[in-house]
């Protein structure tokens, strides 16, 4: 599979092919090869010239991998996610002048490898504020776009396992195929009809009457009865929902206050619904939407970085050292080799009491940024 | 963004209940008082000074509502430490005067952005609210290691408490770094001025745990009735008051006790006791009466008169029995029977609903201030342990902690200045 990424507004992406790997990086013309395994990362060239180029990311190793490019305070400016072994996909990225960093993730874990990029040539134009907002807005939803390609191949294959009866290869896929939907899980509950039929719980089903669907409702039958017996129409349902979620997110992107408003809403479902154990009660897999909550939240501050840094710089740097405590707390319990997350059923009190204490850290600032945006608006 | 005045919760009472901005005057006027009239001050809705050579809320008339929550630091940075007990000390200032937190409070900020204040005392009078603070030994250092550079200025004092017969601590209601007692007379003041606190703290402090406690226990004044507790009884008639010429020994660090930033300070004992409230309701009205040595209607002494008359733990009946019986929590507690140790009691009852069996999850809140922690140790000492205070049998300590509450504050003071500053 080949796939190429349009993560800007340019009409057309050279779709020039793999550039011959040189020996030593170099100024690139346009197009750079990555060669991504399990413990390097590859760039044909460091120095870039300012303008649209293109990643050809090619996975060499054994696992499933990811490339960003990050400009300063790992503001996404491009992404390509869930690239299987042998795999490549083409990244289109306009990059002005500055410092860049490009990170493979192999097994889609941490802060990846990572390889500094430098961009020369044409600076990026100063933005009034109110066209710095749009471009904050562009850049979270070139996010949304590289989330939602993944979202749609996970959701796919969760399904299929579940409707081959694979137990354990769908009990597998669930957390996974989940990481993508929680990270943009505001863009999700704009949709308001469709949350509740995706990602509601038993309890408000009954209340409401309403025959109990979505994620969770194949999740009991996976980890409470062991089978998928009578899952067909459920999966078929979870699939339809997901892709039309995907596409309504494309025709009606966020604003910047949405994306300040999300930034904190996906905090609030990480203190209510993750913190709690509430999210995934049959399977325990709370931990792994716990983070991917956590990472929607900071690609949404990412992309609003440039307007913080603007009115609120002291707010960015709390919020930036929040989030690296957070992390440290939270990324104790990932195996770095499996990526996969502890049960939640297996942390302690004292454990869930740190863990809450540093969402609440965070919280507390994040909830002011919806403030600094409207403002500067 | 446009240009908002800081409101007070008073000045928003007085404009909704008078049509007239009342903003600067002194708070405890009825709603509508203009400055021609003032009604005379509700004793009860009156603010207390926050600062002073001592904390406000030791020797404090005793208020009706507790709030009292112990908290862990959890920066590693002696700035931020610093930075949050500025911090609080500022909103220390406007919570017991009456006002509301932050610049614009609870409605006056931008509608974007979540409000400073949380608002729920909004229309209340500063209800008398004190706000005392105190640090537990986890402080200075904690697990051999010293903190924010103060191994050196912890108290040699300010250690845990020794394990007294008959505890039952709960570790996750035992110790802490920090505490802070909220008294006011109207139990949403109280709780809304911890709210608000622990909010400022929410990165730099961590709740460990919470108290809400009603009815006072002890008075801390001669104006005041001595109060009951849950067993029905008046309890510290015989308590440390403010009135009492020795009171400063009792209650106040002098120089010499000790490091220097503790002069004018306090040590404060908080204990959650829990008691058994069905198995005291089945004693027999004499057998209560022996266990506490008090008549339970009156308050006096079982050796005879009324509620302040003093305790003769010698007289005898007629059966040749001290009337006063030698296990009763009044013998057991007295000055004579612990080398003279005195305290000044603050505790609070409590009532978390009930435990899961229909029984009132209930008891005692105690609180007591003294000069040095070996005032309480000596009477605890005495008191517990099943054959010792016959009132054991129906109490079980669940929580303890000794935090070391430094000296008032001036006006561009800060809580714990003498010890951080």
């Amino acid at each position: 599979m080949r796939r190429t990424l349009l993560v800007t507004g340019l009409a057309a992406a050279s779709l020039s092919l793999l550039a011959a790997c040189a020996e030593k990086p170099s100024e690139a013309d346009g197009t750079v090869a990555v060669k991504a395994a399990d413990s390097s990362c590859k760039v044909s060239a460091t120095q870039l010239k300012a303008g649209p180029t293109t990643f050809a990311v090619t996975n060499a190793g054994s696992k499933v991998t990811e490339f960003y490019v990050y400009a300063e305070g790992d503001r996404i400016m491009g992404e390509v996610e869930n690239i299987g072994p042998g795999l490549s996909r083409d990244l289109v990225v306009d990059l002005p002048k500055g410092d860049y960093q490009g990170a493979c993730k192999p097994g889609m874990v941490g802060d990846g490898i990572r390889q500094d990029l430098t961009v020369s040539g044409k600076a990026a134009k100063e933005l009034s504020d109110s066209a710095e907002l749009k471009a904050a807005a562009a850049s979270y939803q070139r996010y949304v776009e590289s989330q939602t390609g993944a979202l749609i191949d996970k959701t796919t294959e969760f399904v299929d396992a579940v409707k081959a009866g694979e137990v354990d290869e769908a009990k597998a896929l669930f957390p996974r195929a989940r990481t993508y939907w929680e990270r943009i899980e505001p863009v999700a509950e704009i949709f308001g009809d469709l949350d509740p039929i995706t990602d509601g719980r038993e309890p408000d089903a009954k209340a409401e009457g309403r025959d109990f669907t979505g994620w969770h409702r194949i999740e009991k039958q996976l980890w409470v009865a062991g089978n998928t017996d009578g899952m067909d129409p459920y999966a078929d349902q979870l699939l339809a929902n997901v892709t039309k979620v995907v596409q309504e997110s494309k025709e009606k992107p966020l604003t910047a206050l949405q994306l300040a408003q999300g930034s904190k809403g996906l905090l609030d479902e990480v203190a209510t619904g993750k913190i709690t154990g509430e999210e995934d009660e049959f399977s325990h897999t709370d931990l792994w939407d716990f983070k991917a909550n956590i990472e929607g939240s900071q690609a949404a501050i990412a992309a609003l970085r440039p307007v913080l840094e603007k009115a609120d710089p002291d707010l960015v740097t709390l919020i930036d050292q929040r989030f690296k405590a957070l992390d440290t707390e939270l990324d104790q319990y990932q195996d770095a080799d499996t990526g996969e997350w502890a049960g939640y059923d297996t942390l302690s009190k004292e454990q869930v009491k740190r863990l809450s204490d540093s969402v609440a850290a965070l919280s507390e600032p994040i909830s002011k940024v919806a403030a600094v945006v409207a403002a500067s608006a | 963004m446009s240009e908002r005045s800081p409101l007070s919760r008073r000045a928003l009472l007085g404009a909704a209940g008078a049509g007239a901005v009342v903003a600067g005057v002194a708070g405890g006027y009825a709603v509508g008082a203009t400055r021609d009239e003032p009604v005379r001050a509700d004793p009860e809705a009156v603010p207390v000074a926050f600062e002073g050579r001592h904390q406000a809320g030791i020797l404090t008339p005793a208020q009706d509502r507790l709030h009292f929550v112990v908290l862990d630091v959890t920066t590693q940075s002696r700035d931020e430490l610093v930075g949050l007990l500025k911090e609080w000390t500022q909103a220390a200032r406007k919570l017991t005067q009456g006002n509301e937190v932050g610049v614009y409070g609870a409605v006056a900020g931008a509608p974007e952005a979540p409000p400073e204040d949380t608002g729920e005392a909004l229309g209340l009078p500063a209800s008398g609210l004190t706000l005392t603070i105190g640090f537990g030994p986890s402080l200075f250092e904690r697990d051999g290691r010293a903190r924010f550079g103060l191994g050196d200025a912890r108290p040699a004092d300010l250690t845990d408490l020794p394990l007294f017969s008959g505890d039952r601590l709960d570790p996750s209601l035992t110790g802490g770094d920090v505490a802070i007692q909220a008294c006011a007379n109207d139990p949403q003041v109280a709780v809304h001025a911890i709210r608000n606190l622990v909010r400022i703290a929410f990165g730099r402090a961590s709740v460990r745990y919470s108290q809400l406690g009603f009815g006072r226990t002890s008075s801390t004044s001669a104006a005041q009735a001595t109060a009951r507790n849950l067993f029905g009884f008046k309890d510290g008639t015989a308590n440390v008051k403010s009135e009492d010429r020795d009171v400063d020994d009792v209650v106040w660090v002098q120089e010499g006790d000790g490091p220097d930033w503790m002069v004018g300070g306090s040590y404060l004992v908080a204990r959650r006791i829990d008691m058994r409230i069905e198995t005291w309701d089945r004693e027999p009205l004499a057998g209560q009466e022996a266990i506490v040595g008090r008549a339970k209607g009156s308050g006096g002494p079982l050796s005879g008169g009324d509620e302040h008359a003093a305790i003769d733990l010698t007289k005898r009946g007629s059966d040749g029995q001290p009337l006063i019986p030698v296990t009763s929590h009044v013998a057991k507690a007295h000055p004579d029977n612990n080398g003279g140790a005195r305290i000044l009691r603050r505790g609070y009852n409590f009532v978390n609903g009930t435990d899961g069996l229909g029984q009132l999850a209930a008891g005692l809140f105690f609180i007591s201030y003294q000069r040095s922690p070996d005032q309480f140790v000596r009477i605890q000492r005495n008191l517990a342990g099943p054959t010792n205070d016959a009132l054991n049998e129906y109490l079980v300590h669940r929580s303890s902690g000794l935090f070391a509450c430094p000296p008032g504050v001036g006006p561009r003071g800060f809580w714990g200045e003498t010890l951080l500053g």
